[in-house]
């Protein structure tokens, strides 16, 4: 993983990164433009987590909002009532996050398919009505007084570091059993895979990066209320996977921010907005129910352009 | 004790509106293996349609009547548009497209009809009827079990004494096998959708009376509480759906009726999902099935 594709794509990143940063720094961006970009990274960064359980490991999971509340919550209660400070802060967020999904998911993902799908619904349901009946946290009128700690560089560099961690899992011998997990449990158990750890693994490290974008977007938006974290948040993400294609990181990237462009776009018509979203789902999913990449690699797509005659042979 | 039963009482009414949505959902479950999420919208849909017949001044029973038939013909519609082209789909992609049509209900809702509560016009005198002691019924909860009680007759005299009963069963228990032996399967699978979409439309007649407001997003929580009460008393079992939701209703009244518990009543129900999904997945009425390789 760590050769010289991988360090140019840093560099190109980072690059990347330095161009906004000057055009931030230079005003020619101005907050509009930078609050969609935070927003793109802490979706892409639900996104791609989520990807890891539904994409990689088959684990339908329609939970994530609960996991990215507990971040956001926690990480807002240690910079609020603590004073500490905002890495502790989102560290603090993502562990508990982790620690929710490993105590959800031990019992949970002995479930299969819809059945689990409507446990971790059930779970970030939960979570969200604890948060409702919590006076710590302001009940139902939500913690505010968040101060704004989150910019463009935490967005930037912390989106990097998820999809760099999860594509690097999925690369290794983890993922790998996650994904035979996902083709066939029987048959990966017969093969030695201990198909219970890696959805569990899965699961909790999805949940720790779900953690991640709620302690970025509770420091953006200066409040956190319960109402935000329901099951039609985590219907959004799903549907920034499903429509950039389940097991793509590069499609659910490319998904995730047609979608939220689309979103912003569309922000003065809110209803139009939703029809659209839905409509989008539906026709995604008749017409091509594998996503708009499917689980086509940008890696890939690039080399059978650049050497076809070389992956002729090859039966892949 | 009079207190007990009443609250027994209130439990029972609210838990046979979810029993009604359950149906639906169990029936559909037992031959798509699919949870249709849109389910909870055709009741949204439903108390709509009552809404705008008791305007327009017709009575209770030609609002429920009108309410049945406009939903199970969006049920059917539903099917046929955004279920049949999947049937060969997985299972998750028919999910998805379920809470996408969810969603598109919901949201066509909000942009036609605006996303504030409307109060339901009354069509029925609020009466109390003492029954013994303190404990009473009002109007409103005796045409609630009235109408459960009428529509699961009606259900089981069709399921069971009918030929499309019979093919429903069939394509249930083996929707290969039943289509070998000539039951048309798309048929039977629409008729399945027309008929748990009347029972939702009629549920959401009678959830309006009771809390007299409908607005777009009120299909949501009981659609998911029903489901709750499906798997309660094993999804695909019709049986099973009425007791779920009675339990549930009774349960979370129970819940709700000490102090300052109101708050955790939604919490309830996705507490017991979570208990029998751990505990025993196949629900109250299911029996185990042994897992081929």
């Amino acid at each position: 993983m760590f050769n010289k594709k991988f360090f140019q794509a840093i560099a190109l990143a980072i690059v990347f990164y330095a161009i906004v940063q000057g055009l931030i720094y230079g005003e020619v961006l101005n907050d509009y433009y930078v609050d969609t970009l935070v927003l793109l990274g802490i979706n892409i960064i639900l996104a791609v987590s989520l990807n890891l359980i539904n994409g990689f490991t088959g684990q339908f999971s329609i939970g994530h909002a609960g996991f990215m509340s507990i971040g956001a919550y926690v990480s807002a209660i240690l910079t609020v009532y603590f004073d500490l400070p905002f890495l502790v802060a989102i560290l603090g967020g993502c562990l508990a996050a982790a620690l929710a999904g490993l105590i959800i998911g031990l019992p949970t993902l002995r479930l299969k398919g819809d059945y689990l799908a409507i446990a971790t619904l059930g779970f970030g349901e939960i979570i969200r009505i604890v948060w409702l009946n919590t006076e710590y946290v302001g009940g139902a009128s939500g913690l505010n007084g968040i101060s704004k700690y989150t910019n463009w560089t935490w967005a930037f560099f912390l989106t990097l570091v998820t999809i760099v961690v999860i594509q690097n899992i999925v690369k290794s011998t983890h993922g790998r059993a996650m994904i035979a997990v996902r083709e066939n449990e029987i048959a990966a158990e017969s093969m030695g895979v201990n198909v219970t750890r890696y959805k569990v693994y899965a699961f909790v490290i999805g949940a720790f990066f779900a953690g991640m974008a709620g302690a970025l977007s509770a420091h953006y938006f200066y409040i956190i209320q319960p109402t935000s974290f329901n099951f039609m948040k985590s219907f959004e993400i799903l549907v920034f996977v499903v429509l950039g294609g389940l097991g793509s990181t590069t499609g659910v990237v490319l998904g995730t921010i047609l979608l939220t462009l689309l979103f912003t776009f569309l922000q003065d018509w809110p209803e139009l907005r939703m029809i659209i979203y839905s409509l989008i789902l539906v026709l995604t999913m008749i017409f091509r129910p594998k996503g708009l990449l499917g689980s086509v690699d940008l890696n890939k797509l690039l080399k059978k352009k650049t050497q076809p005659a070389a992956e002729k042979g090859v039966s892949s | 004790m009079e207190y007990v039963v009443q609250q027994l009482i209130n439990g029972i009414s609210i838990g046979s509106i979810y029993a009604l949505i359950a149906l639906g959902y169990t029936m559909v479950y037992g031959i798509m293996k699919l949870i249709n999420f849109a389910h909870g919208d055709v009741f949204m849909v439903g108390a709509f349609v009552g809404y705008f017949a008791a305007k327009a001044g017709l009575g209770l029973i030609l609002s429920l009547v009108l309410a049945m038939i406009v939903c199970a013909l969006l049920g059917v519609i539903i099917e046929r548009v955004a279920y049949k082209p999947l049937r060969n789909a997985s299972r998750i992609v028919i999910l998805i497209t379920a809470i996408g049509v969810s969603f598109l209900l919901e949201n066509l809702g909000i942009f036609t009809l605006g996303a504030q509560a409307k109060g339901f016009p009354d069509i029925v005198n609020k009466q109390q009827y003492h029954l013994f002691g303190g404990v009473e019924i009002d109007s409103v909860q005796v045409i609630v079990l009235v109408t459960t009680v009428v529509l699961m007759l009606l259900l089981q005299y069709i399921v069971h004494y009918t030929k499309i009963g019979k093919a429903m069963r069939a394509v249930s228990y083996d929707l290969e096998a039943a289509r070998l032996m000539g039951i048309n399967v798309d048929t039977t699978i629409s008729a399945t959708f027309f008929i748990g979409s009347a029972l939702a439309g009629a549920a959401g007649v009678v959830f309006a009376i009771m809390y007299p407001s409908v607005d777009p997003l009120m299909g949501i929580i009981p659609g998911l509480k029903a489901f709750v009460a499906a798997v309660l008393g094993g999804i695909g079992i019709i049986p099973g759906a009425l007791v779920g939701g009675l339990v549930l209703g009774i349960v979370e009244t129970g819940v709700q009726s000490f102090e300052g518990m109101s708050l955790w009543r939604d919490g309830v129900a996705f507490g017991i999902l979570i208990l029998i999904l751990i505990f025993k997945p196949s629900g109250l009425f299911g029996k185990n099935v042994r897992e081929k390789v």
